[in-house]
């Protein structure tokens, strides 16, 4: 069945559902191999049952009212919606078009103060080719502004509706390793200097009351403020085991932070470490290539040996936009490697929720939780599996893109001059 | 190997003969002195097996002999002194060949002493060769190896009009490029449209837009015409008067030799490669995304007599797939990527596939070192996305895409790329079937010899850059 046709399968089913937005019809969705991501585990022909956008039961044994919408999912997976943990889709249209790329902006005068959502389009192309894939909430980080630090991250739905914000101003992120030494002005210890100096700047900052020498701009300091006071995580872009064990000696010394760490190829190196520190991980598990001087250790075992550290982790196609999507085989390629599969697919889903503080309501299938809910015709993680269904907080999506319109204009080259493409 | 025979003419001459050879340009001058590693003969037993060219069996054995398939089928004899590997759950494939890799000129780690790939200093550097940048030691080559790559495509990158030759190699571990040549593979010619020759040119005296670009590709050919008929001039005068000196006198007893022989032309690196294309010696090899300007490169081979090999990325390829057949022209693809410049914005998913379905010649690239390590997994998601979207193409089908339709694009085709008897044993042992994203390659087969073992360290390379480092002889 082609996506286009699954598409008007779903107009037909779930009419309802598409016609008023949908939030008061109740679905349940029977039969399939349901992932809960709870204590609950897998549920083998269980039934999710899902009304007024929030998931209402879980289970084998659901009573099913006598008006719900049934959709069959026998032989189906059904799972929470992906959760990116760390992308930049939807602040860029076409990378290397300047006008349609906010994802970074170094001519700045600003860097923490840089809001993320003031740059987000929903209706950007990168958003709808993400949906389609399963993928329903992205955290959107901006690059680096003006110094070491993006701006403040967010997270959203994939709807592509003009209000898809899912909680603004949600973390902060900072380049460390090689690529922050640069920014810094040419050292490591530059920049840990610089960190650790905007960090007590943004602590003891006081509107109104700012100090002359300061480094950090009033709304930079304002603005990491929360972060610097442990209250919003920071994520901090650092690869080697040195630069790891650097942050946790910051963990060590300031324990309030709320420190992840993104790349860290080298983690495994240090995982005790990192696990001890509380320090949670953002990680590509298929890097595997000593691609700079500090990730030379690179290794796809990563992922495994993070996880029996101890270490939380989530796992991205890091910092992607058009390829946001493509988490799940990241998530395979450490399962692949010795990754428990369910810790793998929880790296992809309820672990990003727990990093950013939305586990009581995104991330798994309970009752109460915003029905975030994709039905996959196999294994989500497998190459050859796709989503037949996706529900955004109870809302079944149209399962087309710009790509799937592409695509079914030029399937048939036949007949071009009988009637041009633009036509058809 | 013909060689320019100033030698042998001082030789001539001495020997009595009163005049030099014809000069003939040596084309080979960095010849390969790859040798198969030692192989001893070898049985895998009941494996589902992918042929490369389509088919697609079931408990299959597969013998290699001599470095060579010798045979494969059902319940094969056993010749004696043959080693076994149980083939049960285990899938069998040509080795993978990829035909857009930068391994080696654009090393790990990517510091930028490592930057080979591009010569960046005039848009048509047709006289460069990637043999010359690529570093033997790039810890990428071992990656690729455990990824089921067993030859790639090693090219100059997309910065200018004609980037310069491309050189296949065998994935082997070796101190020497020499060593990981392809023995008597054709040079490809690396050529590039759209946006980056504009881009890095724009300001440095162009071309600065895609009229630009093709005045001067048309200039070159131009130029390459002129020269390829100053070599052939050279040879049909020389062949004249080497006659004449055979037949010195006419009718009348008079001497009608010629003093002097005729001269060859200057020797002109840049417009030997383009004369090679020419010649149908060195296959064009295009980076090219835009469908509309696929089919003006069309036009232009066809002004000037030369064939397009490949275009690579060829992210609208879907939308000329009936052009590429008809032109006997391959499109190099990725699965998914795009999005990242204007002219990759229609990417689609099923881009490969469609091609396939056209009757084109499609094949799986990874122009990515983290990517040559799971092009088989590109292949399966191209694959799915097709199938989901209607088309009806089977996992052996698919398998063309990364083995035969590469090999037959390189020029290698005779020699490798498919499960037929009598060609060389570049083979692959999979742990599952290869599309899957749990599978991972167990054993890779060069030339009958196993190069990469998963089970055994001792057949894992670890690369001299790698030695003493953190992660040393790690599990990649």
């Amino acid at each position: 069945m082609s996506i286009f046709k699954k598409a008007a399968t779903a107009f037909t089913c779930l009419g309802l559902a598409i016609a008023t937005p949908g939030l008061t019809q109740t679905i349940a969705i029977t039969g399939g191999k349901v992932v809960t991501n709870t204590a609950q585990g897998h549920v083998i022909g269980g039934t999710v049952l899902i009304q007024d956008g929030k998931i209402l039961a879980v289970g084998d044994n659901v009573d099913i009212p006598d008006d719900a919408l049934r959709i069959d999912a026998s032989g189906k997976w059904v799972t929470p919606g992906l959760f990116s943990p760390l992308s930049q889709v939807g602040l860029v249209e076409v990378g290397a078009e300047a006008s349609t790329n906010d994802t970074s902006a170094n001519k700045s005068t600003f860097s923490i103060a840089l809001d993320g959502v003031d740059g987000f389009n929903p209706k950007a192309e990168a958003i709808a080719i993400t949906k389609i894939e399963g993928m329903t909430r992205i955290a959107v980080a901006t690059g680096a502004g003006a110094n070491i630090f993006s701006g403040r991250g967010f997270i959203a739905d994939t709807s592509g509706a003009l209000n898809s914000i899912t909680k603004g101003k949600a973390f902060v992120s900072v380049q460390m390793g090689e690529r922050g030494a640069n920014i810094a002005g040419g050292s490591r210890p530059a920049a840990w200097a610089y960190l650790r100096n905007a960090l007590a700047e943004a602590r003891n900052y006081r509107p109104g009351r700012e100090r002359e020498d300061a480094l950090l701009t009033g709304p930079d300091a304002l603005a990491l403020k929360p972060a610097a006071e442990g209250r919003m995580p920071l994520l901090v872009y650092v690869n080697r085991a040195s630069d790891l064990m650097t942050l946790v000696r910051l963990k060590r010394a300031q324990p309030k932070l709320n420190l992840v760490a993104v790349g860290a190829r080298e983690g495994w190196m240090v995982g005790k470490e990192l696990a001890a520190a509380n320090i949670p991980a953002v990680i590509q598990p298929q890097d595997n290539l000593p691609g700079s001087f500090e990730s030379l250790g690179s290794t796809m075992m990563n992922a495994m040996r993070l996880h029996k550290a101890g270490v939380m982790i989530a796992i991205a196609q890091i910092g992607e936009s058009f390829n946001a999507r493509l988490a799940p085989q990241q998530a395979g390629a450490a399962v692949a490697n010795g990754l428990d599969w369910d810790v793998a697919f929880a790296a992809i889903t309820s672990t990003p929720a727990k990093i950013f503080g939305l586990d009581d309501q995104l991330g798994t299938l309970a009752k109460g939780m915003t029905a975030d809910v994709v039905i996959w015709d196999g294994d989500p993680l497998e190459l050859m599996s796709s989503p037949d269904y996706v529900f955004i907080g109870g809302v079944d999506q149209i399962m087309t893109s710009r790509q799937t319109k592409l695509r079914d204009r030029y399937m048939d080259l036949s007949n071009a001059r009988d009637k041009p493409f633009a036509f058809r | 190997m013909i060689k320019q025979l100033a030698l042998a003419g001082v030789l001539a001459m001495a020997s009595g003969t009163a005049y030099a050879q014809m000069v003939e340009i040596d084309k080979n001058p960095f010849p390969s002195t790859y040798k198969p590693m030692p192989s001893g003969s070898v049985m895998i037993r009941g494996a589902h097996v992918f042929d490369g060219v389509g088919g697609e069996m079931t408990n299959t054995d597969v013998l290699l002999q001599d470095g060579k398939i010798a045979a494969f089928g059902q319940d094969l004899e056993v010749p004696d002194g043959t080693s076994i590997i149980d083939g049960t759950d285990k899938w069998v494939t040509p080795g993978i060949i990829d035909v857009h890799s930068h391994l080696g000129v654009y090393a790990s780690p990517g510091v930028r002493a490592h930057s080979d790939g591009n010569e960046v200093t005039s848009p048509v550097t047709a006289e460069v060769s990637s043999e010359h940048g690529v570093w033997p030691h790039d810890p990428g080559f071992n990656r690729a190896r455990a990824g089921g790559v067993t030859s790639m495509l090693v090219l100059p990158g997309s910065a200018n009009l004609f980037g310069g030759r491309g050189t296949v190699l065998k994935n082997v571990p070796s101190r020497t490029v020499q060593g990981m040549k392809f023995p008597d593979a054709p040079y490809a010619l690396k050529m590039a449209c759209g946006e980056n020759p504009k881009r890095v040119y724009g300001q440095k005296g162009g071309p600065g837009s895609r009229m630009g670009n093709f005045a001067r590709y048309r200039k070159s050919w131009i130029k390459a015409t002129a020269y390829k008929k100053s070599w052939d001039d050279y040879r049909e005068d020389y062949v004249k008067w080497e006659d004449k000196q055979n037949n010195s006198k006419d009718d009348k007893g008079k001497d009608k030799k010629d003093k002097k022989a005729p001269k060859a032309p200057k020797r002109d690196l840049q417009m030997e490669t383009l004369m090679g294309v020419l010649d149908g010696e060195i296959i064009v090899n295009m980076h090219c995304y835009r469908a509309d300007e696929m089919a003006q490169v069309i036009d232009m081979s066809k002004e000037f007599g030369y064939h397009v090999g490949a275009f690579h990325h060829g992210i609208e390829a879907y939308k000329v797939a009936d052009l590429l057949r008809e032109n006997d022209t391959c499109a190099a693809m990725w699965a998914d990527w795009g999005g990242f410049k204007m002219e990759a914005y229609d990417s689609i998913r099923e881009n490969i596939p469609l091609v396939h379905n056209a009757g084109a010649c499609a094949i799986v690239h990874s122009d990515s070192g983290v990517g040559i390590q799971r092009l088989n997994q590109e292949a399966a998601k191209a694959l799915a996305d097709g199938n989901k979207a209607g088309l009806n193409i089977t996992q052996g089908a698919a398998w063309s895409w990364l083995s035969s339709n590469p090999a037959k694009l390189l020029g290698i085709g005779d020699k490798t790329g498919a499960l037929k008897p009598g060609l060389n044993a570049d083979i692959v042992v999979w742990s599952g079937n290869p599309f899957s994203v749990y599978s991972r390659a167990e054993t890779v087969f060069v030339d009958g010899a196993i190069l990469y073992d998963r089970n055994d360290k001792s057949r894992q390379a670890v690369s001299d850059f790698e030695l003493g480092q953190p992660g040393e002889g790690d599990d990649k």
